[in-house]
Order: C-alpha cells, then sequence, then structure tokens
C-alpha cells in the first residue's frame, strides 16, 4: 500500500485506483472490500451498480472532463480525483477550483498522477486536499518543503477567498 | 512607484528560498531537466546558445535608480558588464551561470525586483505605455491598474500551467495603442463611460509569434470594480479549453480565433457571472491606496522656459535631438526623455554597467529618481525640467545615449539572436547593424522620418517584426540563413500585422532591400508623408515591382 498526503499528513492509500480502459479491457470486476476510484466513463456506465456498493467509489477526471460532467453525482461521492498525466498540464487546476467553488464539494479532492513537490502549494490552494505524491519522490519532503513555500499570497483561493488587502482590512478592524 | 508592504517583501525571499532549493535538489540530481525546465522558466531561466539567460521582470518598465545600480552592480558581478533591454520592457542578462541565480536573485530581492514569471507558460509581466502618467494624451495614469493586475497575477494558482505563455497590457491612450495592446493575449483599454465613470474595453486573443493577429473585444466596458473578475474569467475559459497538444496552437488567439469572439464572451460571461460581486471585486480604498503609490512628484513651479529657447536656437544638435528624443508633457515645463540605445555597433538594447550607473544618477539629478524601460528597446527619464535638458542633453551626448534617432530608421528593434539565443534562425544584431551603417547620414535620416523597423530571429517574434512599417524575419533554408521582408505592419497609432512582400533574401542582400524599398517610398511620398502612409496609400506592389524588377 502507497502512501500519500491527506489534510496534511502522510497517511496509507487504502483506495485503488484504475486507469481508464483498465476494467473493461482487463474484464475484471472491482475488488468488493476495498475503495475504488473509478474513471468517469466507467461511473457512467455503471453507475447504479456502483452506488449499491457497501465499499466507497470515488471517481476521477482525466484532462478534458470537466466538474459539470459529474455534477449531478457530486452529492454521492466521497472522492473525486484529479489525473494529471504531465504535471504542466494545468487544467485540473481550474477543475479543483471549480469543484470546491461553483459546486461546493466537501469530499476528498486528490491530485493523481505526475503529482510533484513543486506543485502541491498552487494545488493545496485551489481544492486538493489529497496528493499521491509520484511514487520515485520522497513524500516527507514534499509535505515539509512542499505545500507551504509561501506564507503570503495576494490573491484569494478556495480556503479564503478574499485577496490580502481585505484580508488586512478585516484584520485591521477587528 | 509601487511601494512595497513588509508582505511584498516577505514574498520575494521566500521565492528565493523557494527557488533557491530548486536549484539546489536539480544540481543533485533531484529533479530532471525536463521538471526543473518549467521551474526555471517560471522564473525567466533560459538555457540558451552559450549560456543561460535570466529575464529579470521590470513590472510596466518602471524602475527606480536604486534598482538601476543594483542591476548594475549585478551585471558586472554575474554577467560580462551588460545587460539588454527587451520588448517586453523587462531586462535580460545574458552569461549568468545557473548556480549563481540564487544569489542573483536575493541581491535583486533587496531593491523590490525579481524574475518571478517572466517566462513559461504563466501570466508574463503586465506591460503599457512607456510616457504612462505623463503622456499629455492619457484618460487617466494605466500604471495602477497595471499594478492591480501584477499582483492578482503573481502567484496565481490556477494560472500558473497555462497551455501556453500570456501576455497583458494596458493602454490609457485614445485613439492610439503604444502599449501595443492589439497584439496581446489581453489588451486592457482604459475607457470612461458617459459619467465619467472608469472602465476597461477588454480584448483577448492577439499576439505575435507564428500565427500573428490582433485581438478581438472581449468585453465592450467592464466597471472598473470587476476588472479581476473579468481578467480570471478569460483566464478560466483559456485554461480550461486552450489546445494543450500542439505548442504552436496553444495561444489563446488561436482558441478566440476558433470559437469566434462571440463563443469566447459567452463562455467567458458565464464564469465572470459566478465570480461578480464576489470577494474579488475591487474597492476604492485599495484602488486609491495604489493609486496613491502613482503621485505626481514634486514639480517645480519656477522653470524658467528662456535658457531652453536659447539653447535651442544656439545649438543644432542639440535642437534636433530635443525635437526627436523628447516628447510633450503633462506639465509645463516638462518634457519627457528617451535615451536611445541604439547606437551603431551596439546591440539594440544594450547597456552596461557603467551607463547603468551614469543613467541612475542622471535619474537622481534630473528626473526624481526613476527610469522606464520602453518596447522599442530604449529607457526614458520620464519628468525633465526644460530648463535642464541641455545639461542632460551634453552628459548623455558623452555616454553616447543621444543619437537623435527616436522613432527614426536606425531605432532599430532587434531580439538579441543567433549571436546568443538558441531559438533564432539567424543572427539579427549584424542585419540591423547593416542597416544602421548604410543608413550613416543623420540628416538623410531625419529627412525620412518616423519609421519603425523591427527584427526577429525567429518567428517567436520578441523583435515584433509583424508590427514594424518594415518587419525582417530570420528563417532557416536547408541550414542557410535567411530573411523574410513584411510591409505595412504598425504599432503605433493602431496594432497591425504586416504583409510578407515576397520570397525571402540572403543576409548579404538584406541591407540593398531595404534601400530599395527607402527608394520607392522617396519616390512616391506626397510632401511630409510618412513612410507607413505612403504605404497604405500605394499599396505592396509598388516595392514588389522594385525589390524583385
Amino acid at each position: 500500500m502507497g502512501k500519500m498526503i491527506l489534510d496534511g499528513e502522510i497517511v496509507d492509500n487504502g483506495w485503488q485506483r484504475f486507469e481508464p480502459g483498465q476494467l473493461e479491457e482487463d474484464g475484471q470486476s472491482l475488488p468488493e472490500n476495498q475503495p475504488v476510484i473509478v474513471p468517469l466513463a466507467y461511473w457512467q456506465a455503471h453507475r447504479n451498480t456502483l452506488l449499491e456498493r457497501e465499499a466507497p467509489v470515488g471517481v476521477c477526471l482525466e484532462p478534458g472532463e470537466e466538474p459539470a460532467d459529474l455534477a449531478a453525482d457530486l452529492p454521492h461521492l466521497p472522492l473525486v480525483a484529479v489525473h494529471f498525466p504531465a504535471f504542466k498540464d494545468g487544467r485540473g487546476y481550474s477543475y479543483a477550483r471549480e469543484l470546491r467553488t461553483r459546486y461546493r464539494f466537501t469530499g476528498e479532492v486528490r491530485a493523481v498522477g505526475d503529482v510533484l513537490q513543486d506543485q502541491l502549494f498552487y494545488m493545496h490552494r485551489v481544492g486538493f486536499n489529497a496528493f499521491e505524491v509520484r511514487a520515485d519522490r520522497d513524500i516527507e519532503e514534499a509535505l515539509e518543503n512542499g505545500l507551504r513555500p509561501f506564507s503570503v499570497t495576494y490573491q484569494g483561493d478556495v480556503h479564503d477567498p478574499r485577496p490580502i488587502y481585505r484580508r488586512r482590512q478585516e484584520l485591521e478592524n477587528a | 512607484m509601487y511601494v512595497y508592504q513588509d508582505y511584498d517583501q516577505r514574498l520575494l525571499e521566500e521565492r528565493v528560498a523557494q527557488y533557491r532549493d530548486q536549484t539546489r535538489r536539480y544540481l543533485a540530481g533531484q529533479l530532471s531537466e525536463d521538471e526543473f525546465l518549467v521551474l526555471r522558466l517560471q522564473n525567466g531561466l533560459y538555457i540558451q546558445r552559450y549560456a543561460p539567460m535570466l529575464r529579470i521582470s521590470v513590472p510596466y518598465g518602471l524602475l527606480s535608480s536604486e534598482q538601476v545600480r543594483t542591476l548594475a552592480k549585478v551585471v558586472r558581478e554575474y554577467d560580462k558588464g551588460f545587460c539588454h533591454v527587451s520588448t517586453r520592457q523587462n531586462i535580460q542578462l545574458n552569461w549568468p551561470e545557473v548556480q549563481d541565480v540564487p544569489d542573483i536573485l536575493a541581491e535583486l530581492a533587496s531593491v523590490q525586483m525579481h524574475a518571478i514569471q517572466t517566462s513559461g507558460n504563466c501570466i508574463r509581466n503586465i506591460t503599457t505605455d512607456e510616457y504612462a502618467g505623463v503622456n499629455p494624451k492619457e484618460i487617466e495614469d494605466p500604471r495602477p491598474w497595471c499594478e492591480i493586475i501584477r499582483q492578482w497575477a503573481t502567484f496565481n494558482p490556477e494560472f500558473a500551467y497555462l497551455p501556453r505563455k500570456f501576455k497583458i497590457a494596458v493602454n490609457a491612450v485614445p485613439d492610439a495603442d503604444p502599449a501595443l495592446i492589439g497584439v496581446h493575449d489581453i489588451g486592457v483599454k482604459v475607457i470612461h463611460n458617459d459619467a465619467g465613470e472608469t472602465g476597461f474595453q477588454v480584448w483577448a486573443g492577439g499576439g505575435l509569434g507564428r500565427t500573428p493577429m490582433t485581438g478581438q473585444v472581449i468585453g465592450e466596458f467592464v466597471p472598473w470594480q470587476h476588472l479581476l473578475a473579468y481578467l480570471e474569467a478569460i483566464l478560466r475559459v483559456y485554461n480550461k479549453y486552450g489546445n494543450r497538444d500542439n505548442k504552436f496552437k496553444a495561444r489563446i488567439k488561436i482558441l478566440v480565433k476558433a470559437l469566434g469572439a462571440e463563443k469566447y464572451r459567452e463562455l467567458t460571461e458565464a464564469e465572470f457571472a459566478e465570480l461578480k460581486d464576489g470577494p474579488m471585486t475591487l474597492t476604492e480604498e485599495e484602488v486609491a491606496r495604489i493609486q496613491g503609490c502613482f503621485t505626481e512628484p514634486a514639480y517645480r513651479d519656477d522653470v524658467d522656459s528662456g535658457v531652453l529657447d536659447q539653447a535651442l536656437q544656439e545649438n543644432r544638435a542639440f535642437n534636433r535631438w530635443y525635437h526627436t528624443n523628447t516628447r510633450a508633457h503633462k506639465r509645463d515645463g516638462y518634457r519627457s526623455v528617451t535615451l536611445t540605445l541604439k547606437k551603431t555597433g551596439r546591440i539594440p538594447g544594450d547597456v552596461s554597467d557603467e551607463q547603468l550607473e551614469a543613467i541612475a544618477d542622471l535619474a537622481d539629478r534630473y528626473s526624481f529618481g526613476e527610469l522606464r524601460n520602453t518596447h522599442q528597446q530604449n529607457m526614458v527619464l520620464s519628468d525633465v525640467a526644460t530648463d535642464d535638458l541641455f545639461a542632460l542633453w551634453e552628459k548623455l551626448d558623452a555616454l553616447g545615449m543621444a543619437t537623435p534617432n527616436l522613432g527614426l530608421l536606425t531605432d532599430i528593434v532587434a531580439c538579441p539572436g543567433g549571436d546568443l539565443c538558441a531559438l533564432a534562425n539567424a543572427k539579427s544584431v549584424p542585419v540591423a547593424e547593416g542597416i544602421q551603417r548604410r543608413f550613416d547620414d543623420m540628416d538623410y535620416v531625419h529627412d525620412l522620418g518616423p519609421l519603425d523597423i523591427n527584427i526577429s530571429g525567429c518567428m517567436n517574434a520578441c523583435g515584433h517584426h509583424h508590427i514594424g512599417h518594415i518587419g525582417i524575419l530570420g528563417v532557416d533554408k536547408k541550414g542557410k540563413e535567411f530573411y523574410q521582408i513584411t510591409l505595412g505592419g504598425r504599432g503605433d497609432k493602431l496594432s497591425r500585422i504586416g504583409e510578407k512582400m515576397g520570397p525571402s533574401f540572403e543576409s548579404f542582400e538584406v541591407t540593398d532591400v531595404i534601400e530599395k524599398i527607402i527608394n520607392v517610398y522617396v519616390d512616391k511620398r506626397l510632401e511630409n508623408e510618412p513612410f507607413i502612409d505612403t504605404y497604405e496609400r500605394i499599396g505592396m506592389e509598388p516595392f514588389k515591382e522594385h525589390v524583385y524588377g
């Protein structure tokens, strides 16, 4: 079982994630008692069956698959993952932000794929609270140095939508 | 200029620490080339042909004399005694060492400078009119808006990994485009409605590079309170739908063109509806705070106009320089002075450590300690009293920065080209020099009048060749350098993309071709008609015939 960062701590990753097409190709069935993360297409095809499962199910969005595609199902989901095939592909930042601010999703938003220390801070600010740091990297160092390299932010984010001048103003007035 | 608060400073210091750690991990083999590439680019560090190039951010081109002195020190200690003013009003160092960059950044941070987002697929330096704040034609000072956008864009977590680079420019001059907003990813035009309230006409989808085009109006009138929400909406649409498979189709211009302005506006408005009136809404207090950083300096009321009049009468060289290199100012008794960095034989835009120090001293003595970089690779002392002009001119002349060619044929804009840049197909600098040497008769150059020649060494268009009245682009043909000429581009009253003249030329032919083009103009021009007007009147054909005939 791999390690991951969840809400600022290193924990065991108890979820098994399936790549798009993987379940169909292998003719595999889902492990019964384990939490799983399935691709959006698989979720859409097997929605009713999946909703009846005892073990939790999360859905993973690939770049090009937007939260809007999943909006109606969000209340049933404990977890939405966003896949970064390459860390340079920044679509997932907008997806996480939409999940939090547009759809008010309060479950786990997990970054998977090419997830590296130097992007964690931005990812956290747009709404990710869980990170499957790439297996060949030092997750301890990523947690220690990647999550909070800055104490100052100009813009608002999902944790505090106020830009810095409003935060400071309200602090002064308090 | 914008005065840093303790938190602005802390942000820079934290950035230096972060980048120092990234460099350490790269040198220790813990970050791959590819991973470090993206990180260093977001910090303006390119690996060039011979050495890295570090691009230092100069927000909207504005510098203090203290910053210029620190630049001089950095240039002396870490480079070869020269730096380069870029067409986006930034400063480039061409010979730093990768391992020295964290120390350079620490040095820069001590005077509130940095290299944040000067490259990479993120929001780049915000640019504006180099005469902002003193231009008598502007409806208000655009710099506070630039600063407000800068803060929003700095380390914006959602827009650090865009499909491609993203450039925003702000213009506040009606009926002119000194900031080239027409060829920016987003162009922001400050306008006033009938009630006199400030708002913005927001353009999107302009750009130079491989597929040059001018932008389209997406927002007709965005009230000032909603500027950032509107920009965020445009960016979010681009971040989600911009092409990521092909870097040549990844700029917002391609998306705007593919969707059409109408559809892009619709998507933007949908995002905007959600953000409008939220916490991003600008407050009067905050705008006033930022505007308060750009107040008028202590202008003198006792400027003696007789001093200037006498000097103009007595000294012909000074008179010529005055009319070419200084500009009208908002305030009576003051002029803006452009220091031309275009002396023949020198790389356009290059400036030495000693010159930087001299310029800083002149800024302190004559222009309230401030300077600007221009997108035409010159520098500006924006607030000089007219009774100081003669003394200033003498000093600039001694420094080689009073060449009276601003806006004329020999004031050539050129990228560093193949001598330094790994991307370039061709060497821009010798081409510029060849032209400058051919047209060495300053009387003739003055007689030819306003003429923009822009040279880019490759189609990334750092030399803005598309908007030169005459544009020169280096292209590679089977390993040989060729040059393609465009005519009719504009980056003056409006932004317009030039038209290709025909087959390209070998480097030894370029100067002759330019001369032929000029000869057609001289032959066909009406009295006092500038080159670009003649071109627009008679079209491409006569030029083509004479050059290829």
